[in-house]
């Protein structure tokens, strides 16, 4: 490369390609730069309450994000459209992590200290929920996640709650359907180890799969973002298991699933919360067929206030909500009725207020927060059955 | 066995797309001596138009999911890439022409960003669901499971690979390819027009990666504006394994790649999968500094 770069230093520039080099990186700046989606529109001219949320809006988890945003988005316009919280409307800063580890921290910072927003609706994804979990407990702004399900992220602090069951209690209840359920013995693992959610449901699956009898017939890895798992799904299926527990988020498992199947695999395959998304099954297509997971919001509910939630959420966005959608919804809600509860709009105030959450009623069920800050409610499993999800049974572990 | 001829299956059709996407950055390096990273974005250009076309000709009445319609969607994917290839060649990289070649660089790089960025804003972020453009099978023989995919993209690539050597080799816009590569000034003097060798080359190696993303989308049917980027720098490595420059190098090591891959992918260091790559780049480089078939100057393009 040195020669030819000497070649072209003798040359002179051109001034119309230097206008036009520096059109694009301008052009490129302006795409790069941070999309705010100001959600709601606030009419009144009082000073409206500031809250911050942080979500994976573009990248490969955008579509766990997107649902999770618009579930808070809903939730904001129908608080104000109510007369807001307090007398003042709700105002949702969103902000973008792009699907990527290290951004997150910094996002907080900027919701915190620029935006003074007195609460966050967190990240859905654990990992970078958990980064961001960490600026918000040292600033004592609260933070209520939609969908982390990775233990750790209430446990950074009496500030970080969340509106979702958690990992263990997910393994543990798949583990136990797969056990007892399904009667079966063998199964075969295949994990995701550039994702701490992928890699907890393993861990808390193998616990109790082992302690209730069963065994492991294999376990294959790979890494986030990976599209072929053929070298891993041939591996598994020489070591001939019953079912194979891959929990992940949709984008793979769709893929795994398709390649299952093209290679002949015809166990059950089961997932996680993850799983849910309605890309699964159009990406999957028949693939899909017959994949069971567990779900935190079933849209085939028939519980009043769930039922209410679907119908208003097609209606504004015209296209049916997912389990995170019903989250980010119930997470915005909560903090609302903390507030209320609270009768201030102050962090600390606020932070209280949660921590005394008690039978709270949210479209996903009723919610009533522990002293590790977690939701206590039992698991949803769904089955895949000609492209809809159908209930299968609720799990307590 | 049943197992091994399974991953050696699974290895070649990686194998082939990542040759396929090699092709394009070797080929712009032959005669810019740059690497433009931009390539793996057109690459998932191509799978996009795939996505849209074969959707318009659903619409229009085409059987989409027929033989001919695949091959149709695939030469309009190629074509369009070929099209947005020389376009960002004409807008971005020939203006700097002169200038050193990290300014090139780092331009590609920024045209990289701008269509990552730019597809998420046009194509939405979701994952798309792309189409079964050819009709879809799966064979089994004994215990090995083939899908007629699988089939179509060796087929594909195979077919590519041999016009595109046809074209290197008994065209004469394919020596005047070679003349430019081997020396840019020299072959202005004897009378070819640079920038239209360079405009060809590029149209060249944007189809070849348009093509490329269709087989990847048949191959891995969930396709999103970020999808290049992985694909991408792994076909960069297997240029670079290959010998960059070099023509055959780039074919050699898109399928030294896949089978690399998909082997450690079956064992039980499966997360060590690129690290294995890499190691074996370094080792490559370190005992051969141009490649595997780095030093076959007549090849060069």
């Amino acid at each position: 490369m040195k020669r030819s770069m000497s070649d072209h230093l003798t040359g002179n520039p051109v001034a119309r390609g230097h206008r036009l080099s520096w059109l694009l990186l301008g052009w490129l700046m302006l795409t790069v730069g941070c999309r705010r989606e100001p959600s709601s529109s606030t009419v009144s001219t009082v000073e409206p309450i500031r809250i911050g949320e942080f979500s994976s809006l573009t990248g490969p988890l955008a579509g766990l994000g997107q649902y999770t945003h618009m579930g808070v988005v809903l939730a904001a316009e129908q608080i104000n459209a109510a007369g807001g919280v307090l007398g003042r409307p709700i105002e949702v800063i969103a902000e973008d992590t792009g699907s990527k580890a290290g951004t997150a921290a910094p996002l907080v910072r900027k919701l915190i200290s620029r935006d003074h927003v007195v609460a966050i609706v967190g990240e859905g994804a654990s990992g970078r929920c958990l980064e961001g979990a960490y600026v918000a407990q040292g600033a004592g702004v609260p933070v209520v996640s939609p969908a982390a399900t990775d233990p750790q992220v209430t446990s950074v602090g009496d500030c970080i709650f969340r509106v979702c069951y958690t990992d263990p209690f997910q393994g543990t209840v798949v583990a136990k359907f797969v056990r007892q359920n399904l009667g079966l013995r063998r199964v075969g693992l295949l994990v995701d180890t550039g994702s701490s959610y992928s890699v907890g449901l393993v861990d808390f699956f193998r616990k109790r799969f082992l302690a209730d009898g069963g065994e492991i017939a294999g376990e294959q890895r790979y890494t986030s973002g990976d599209k072929d798992f053929r070298g891993q799904l041939t591996a598994l299926k020489a070591t001939r298991p019953e079912a194979i527990f891959a929990p992940c988020y949709f984008g793979e498992a769709a893929l795994i699933l398709r390649q299952a199947r093209e290679l002949g695999i015809e166990v059950p395959l089961l997932g996680g919360d993850g799983w849910e998304a309605p890309e699964l099954v159009e990406i999957a297509g028949p693939a899909a067929e017959g994949a069971m997971f567990p779900v935190h919001f079933s849209v085939s509910s028939t519980a009043e206030s769930s039922r209410r939630f679907v119908d208003q959420f097609t209606a504004r966005f015209h296209k049916a909500p997912t389990g995170v959608s019903a989250l980010g919804y119930d997470a915005l809600q909560l903090l609302a009725d903390a507030m209320h509860r609270a009768g201030s709009t102050a962090s600390p105030a606020i932070r209280q207020a949660l921590s005394t959450t008690r039978g709270w009623t949210g479209v996903t069920g009723e919610i009533s927060l522990d002293e590790e800050r977690n939701a206590r409610k039992p698991a949803t499993i769904v089955r895949v059955e000609k492209g809809q999800l159908t209930f299968v049974c609720t799990v307590t572990p | 066995m049943t197992e091994l001829l399974q991953q050696v299956i699974n290895g070649l059709s990686l194998g082939a797309i990542y040759a396929l996407i090699a092709l394009g950055y070797t080929m712009v390096y032959g005669v810019l001596r740059f690497i433009n990273f931009a390539h793996s974005d057109v690459f998932m250009l191509g799978a996009f138009t795939a996505f849209y076309s074969s959707r318009a000709m659903g619409r229009w009445g085409f059987a989409s999911g027929g033989f001919l319609g695949g091959l149709l969607v695939l030469v309009i994917s190629m074509a369009a890439c070929a099209a947005v290839g020389i376009l960002i060649e004409r807008l971005a990289y020939r203006p700097l022409r002169k200038r050193s070649t990290l300014t090139v660089l780092i331009t590609a790089i920024g045209v990289s960003l701008l269509l990552q960025n730019g597809g998420q804003m046009v194509f939405g972020v979701n994952p798309k669901a792309f189409p079964n453009i050819f009709p879809s099978q799966t064979f089994k023989l004994g215990g090995l499971v083939i899908n007629s995919n699988q089939l179509v993209v060796l087929g594909v690539a195979l077919a590519l690979l041999t016009a595109l050597h046809w074209i290197v080799q008994r065209t004469r816009i394919g020596t005047a390819m070679r003349a430019v590569s081997f020396n840019a000034t020299a072959a202005s003097l004897v009378g070819i027009d640079t920038n239209r060798i360079i405009s060809f080359t590029f149209g060249l190696g944007s189809a070849l990666a348009g093509a490329g993303g269709v087989l990847y989308g048949m191959n891995y049917p969930s396709i999103e504006p970020l999808m290049g980027n992985s694909p991408g720098l792994k076909a960069f490595i297997a240029a670079v394994l290959g010998g960059i420059g070099s023509l055959p190098g780039a074919a050699l090591g898109g399928m030294v790649l896949g089978f690399v891959e998909t082997g450690v992918s079956g064992t039980r260091w499966s997360t060590y999968r690129d690290a294995v790559a890499f190691a074996i780049l370094i080792g490559i480089l370190l005992f051969r500094p141009a490649g595997l078939l780095g030093r076959n100057r007549i090849e060069k393009v």
